[in-house]
């Protein structure tokens, strides 16, 4: 409550950004706003008025919960030393079109 | 009909009309502009600026076709920094100074809510130039209206003080709207000619519309229904002349300045 006090009520909210129909949105930045309709107009105001978007997405920043530096070890890295967990000795048979 | 297909007759009701709608433009405009770098936080101050964006584009290209059918060999820029406020024919509110966010936020609302109203119906225009012209105004209107709806509700509904100054703000502006509906002898030819609508009949549709808004802001319109007038004709305020001061040096000082 005291947080909301100092920043008047404002909170941070992340916007996305999709720039043609079908593609995935895209985050550009953040705004500050009391609520999600005002969200949504300054998103659209600080970040809708050069080049092409067609929808715009808000979310409170405390809604995206992110992964630390330090869990950048144990979450990612064993990705890298397993190639037989990758599709990559596969071979597409000559012809084959929607695998 | 285009310019080349326009009967004459009806030309000088028709430049009548396009200076009081991109006049209006012009000088809301420039009014929000005057919020630049002084909006309460960063966002509204993008969005103030855009709002005056929107309005500018609008005055430019109305200045633009009144040129155009005035055909004496004016434009746009003309129109805008070498007139005298005898000559602006923009309604009286717009005119006003900026006042505080509550004033300017009370302001768009009562205007935005005509010119959403009046670019609606200007679509249907007969005349194709203002019918395209009013096709992109009207989805800039629907913007303002609702960016100027939401603010007015949160102020309205908000502080002990957003919602004094809110209420203040009504009651300041409220004798300045009558005169977005009047209807005189130019708009009588226009209305006939399926030029312009009738404002009479914008009045209603307006009314219910603020009337809405300002109840969910908890606010009330004032009683009194006397009106203020004179800005169509170009009997202006005392702030009309300091505006058009500051917006036309330039030009005025440096008439072949380039950029």
């Amino acid at each position: 409550m005291s947080e909301q006090k100092s920043t008047g009520g404002m909170v941070p909210w992340e916007v996305f950004v999709q720039p043609r129909t079908g593609a995935p949105h895209e985050h550009v930045g953040n705004v500050h706003a009391s609520d999600a309709e005002m969200a949504l107009q300054n998103a659209r105001d600080v970040y809708g008025r050069r080049g092409k978007v067609v929808s715009l997405w808000v979310t409170p920043a405390s809604a995206i919960h992110a992964t630390t530096p330090d869990d950048s070890g144990p979450f990612f890295d064993p990705a890298d030393d397993k190639p037989y967990r990758h599709p990559s000795f596969y071979k597409v048979p000559h012809g084959g079109k929607n695998v | 009909m285009t310019t080349a297909t326009l009967d004459p007759e009806l030309r000088p009701a028709l430049f009548d009309y396009l200076l009081r709608l991109g006049d209006d433009a012009l000088v809301l405009g420039h009014r929000l502009s005057e919020w630049c770098g002084h909006g309460p936080y960063l966002e509204e101050d993008i969005a103030l600026t855009n709002l005056a964006l929107d309005c500018v584009g609008q005055a430019n290209g109305l200045l633009g076709l009144a040129a155009e059918v005035e055909g004496a060999g004016r434009d746009a820029d003309d129109l805008a920094f070498r007139r005298d406020a005898l000559d602006f024919r923009n309604a009286l509110i717009v005119e006003l100074p900026k006042g505080d966010f509550g004033f300017t936020v009370a302001r768009q609302l009562l205007f935005s809510a005509y010119a959403h109203l009046l670019y609606e119906a200007l679509r249907e225009s007969a005349f194709e130039p203002l019918a395209g012209i009013a096709a992109k105004a009207f989805k800039e209107a629907r913007y303002h209206l609702r960016h100027s709806s939401e603010w007015l509700i949160r102020l309205g509904d908000g502080t002990d003080e957003s919602r004094q100054r809110a209420q203040t703000a009504l009651d300041d502006l409220w004798m300045y709207t009558g005169e977005l509906f009047e209807k005189d002898d130019t708009l009588r030819t226009l209305v006939d000619a399926g030029l312009a609508p009738d404002p009479r009949a914008l009045e209603a549709p307006w009314r219910e519309r603020v009337e809405a808004v300002v109840s969910q802001a908890t606010l009330t319109l004032p009683e009194d229904d006397f009106m203020l007038t004179g800005g169509r004709s170009g009997r202006h305020t005392e702030h009309l002349g300091h505006l058009l001061a500051e917006m036309q040096f330039l030009p005025r000082a440096y008439p072949d300045a380039v950029w």
